[in-house]
């Protein structure tokens, strides 16, 4: 996959989160963007997802631009998985509808085929006999691993995944991991904001450190745990490997 | 609070009943009652009980909807939209239900050639009720988690399909308990709907005491007959405010 950024920027307000960015990030299959809390990874994932439209400048995902307007930006994330760091499942849906929901009603699906897709997705994740439960009886562990089912559901061309893990346990985080990494040996194409370092580098094929609202540096992800580059980089790995 | 101060409480308010108590007992002897007078013109208070609560439930409904428009069009992507719907509802809570029974029905039913009074007055009712019923369903979409917009744009539902899918199932537990408040509210206003002509409840209780000279007769079973209608609505609306709160 293919990641062009022209001249990026996202403000908020005065704040600047993302700052002029040009650069080509491309990977095989499994990209992770790391760095340091409001560095800009979340926000250029969510660029990239097109739910923010760049202040300025413009992005290509495999050529294709990100769509401006908000007709088109919307068939454009439909066609995209995200997978949030809590919540984003529907709680007055069971695990089942809320697998079904963008399938029915995005993708244009016959209830009957959405279901078994949904049953099929959810027997895949371990997740049997949980299909009629709503989140607020579901684990942690278990949340995540539906709104990962409903993501992968409508068969995206690309899975983001923001902080997936940040809010759960290390046990349910585990369970998770788990999962992505069985995305990745399926084949399937993916960006990973992720504060689990050791997750990255065993599943990340290429590696962007962000800070300050710009691309650090790039690089394989073996190269860039062992032998990172920038200064910045440097004094984040051994700070947050340290532990 | 300690033990004393609750025993001195008990003691104040049982002692108040029973001044109170007394007070209507004494007033309530006092008073020759005539209830065979009243009772000659029961037809007249039935059908006027009735009358009361089909234009409730007629200005109940056509609200909901006024309601519904007016909070979804003070979330619409059109400034005018919002304008309009803003300004229905400041103007409305703004001044009392007789000064908007007044003009309504004096001034804009009469100049648009609205003739039938009661419709005239149902849907003033209806108007009055909407603004405040538009509110409580603004507040119950507000209720909803940013966190879940974000999913359903992530998921390309379309506005509409936001709405249907995602924010009026969750939004609904907000919004029943306190409109069901609103129903008793309703039926209690429509005794102004009297001013009008309009048959209801009030106006019949008004013909049986001018009929009668029996007012406490003719009154009396009117705050009866009220109270037997707002009652259940108001027990309904604690109850689904209780399921509600409990439910996730």
């Amino acid at each position: 996959m293919l990641l062009h950024f022209h001249h990026l920027t996202k403000r908020y307000g005065d704040n600047t989160v993302i700052d002029d960015i040009t650069a080509t990030l491309d990977f095989p299959h499994v990209l992770a963007l790391l760095g340091p809390s409001g560095g800009g990874k979340s926000t250029l994932l969510r660029l990239v997802g097109g739910l923010e439209s760049p202040e300025r400048g413009s992005l290509t995902v495999d050529h294709e631009p990100v769509p401006t307007s908000d007709k088109s930006l919307r068939t454009y994330r439909s066609n995209i998985g995200t997978v949030f760091q809590s919540w984003n499942l529907f709680p007055h849906l069971d695990a089942l509808a809320n697998i079904m929901l963008p399938l029915t009603a995005v993708h244009g699906l016959a209830p009957d085929q959405a279901r078994a897709r949904a049953e099929e997705l959810l027997e895949r994740l371990h997740l049997n006999g949980h299909g009629q439960k709503r989140p607020a009886e579901l684990s942690g562990g278990q949340r995540q691993r539906v709104a990962i089912a409903r993501a992968v559901a409508i068969r995206p061309k690309l899975l983001l995944f923001d902080e997936p893990t940040s809010a759960l346990d290390p046990e349910m985080t585990a369970e998770v991991l788990e999962v992505i990494a069985d995305l990745k040996s399926e084949g399937r194409t993916f960006i990973l904001v992720t504060h689990a370092m050791n997750f990255a580098r065993t599943v990340a094929d290429q590696v962007a450190f962000l800070a300050n609202g710009q691309i650090l540096e790039q690089a394989p992800a073996k190269e860039f745990f062992s032998a990172p580059t920038t200064e910045t980089a440097q004094r984040f790995l051994a700070k947050v490997l340290k532990y | 609070m300690t033990r004393h101060h609750t025993i001195n409480a008990v003691i104040s308010v049982l002692l108040g009943a029973i001044l109170l108590a007394a007070a209507c007992f004494a007033i309530l002897q006092a008073i020759s009652w005539n209830w065979s007078g009243v009772w000659a013109y029961r037809e007249v208070f039935w059908r006027g009980w009735l009358n009361t609560i089909w234009i409730s439930a007629a200005a109940l409904v056509l609200s909901v909807v006024l309601g519904l428009l007016a909070a979804l069009g003070r979330r619409a992507p059109y400034p005018a939209l919002r304008w309009l719907s803003t300004g229905y509802v400041e103007l409305i809570r703004g001044t009392p239900l007789l000064v908007q029974l007044l003009i309504l029905f004096y001034v804009v039913a009469d100049a648009v050639g609205l003739q039938n009074r009661y419709t005239a007055g149902i849907g003033i009712l209806a108007t009055f009720s909407g603004a405040y019923i538009a509110e409580m369903i603004r507040a119950g979409i507000e209720s909803v988690g940013k966190s879940q917009l974000e999913s359903a744009r992530a998921i390309g539902l379309t506005r509409w399909q936001t709405y249907r899918h995602v924010i009026f199932p969750q939004a609904i537990r907000h919004i029943v308990p306190p409109l069901a408040g609103q129903a008793a509210s309703i039926i209690k206003d429509s005794s102004l709907l009297s001013i009008l002509g309009i048959e209801e409840f009030t106006l019949a209780a008004q013909q049986v005491n001018s009929a009668t000279y029996s007012t406490l007769e003719s009154y009396l079973p009117l705050a009866i007959g009220y109270l037997a209608l707002t009652l259940p609505v108001s027990l309904l609306a604690r109850y689904l405010e209780h399921k509600y709160r409990y439910e996730t």
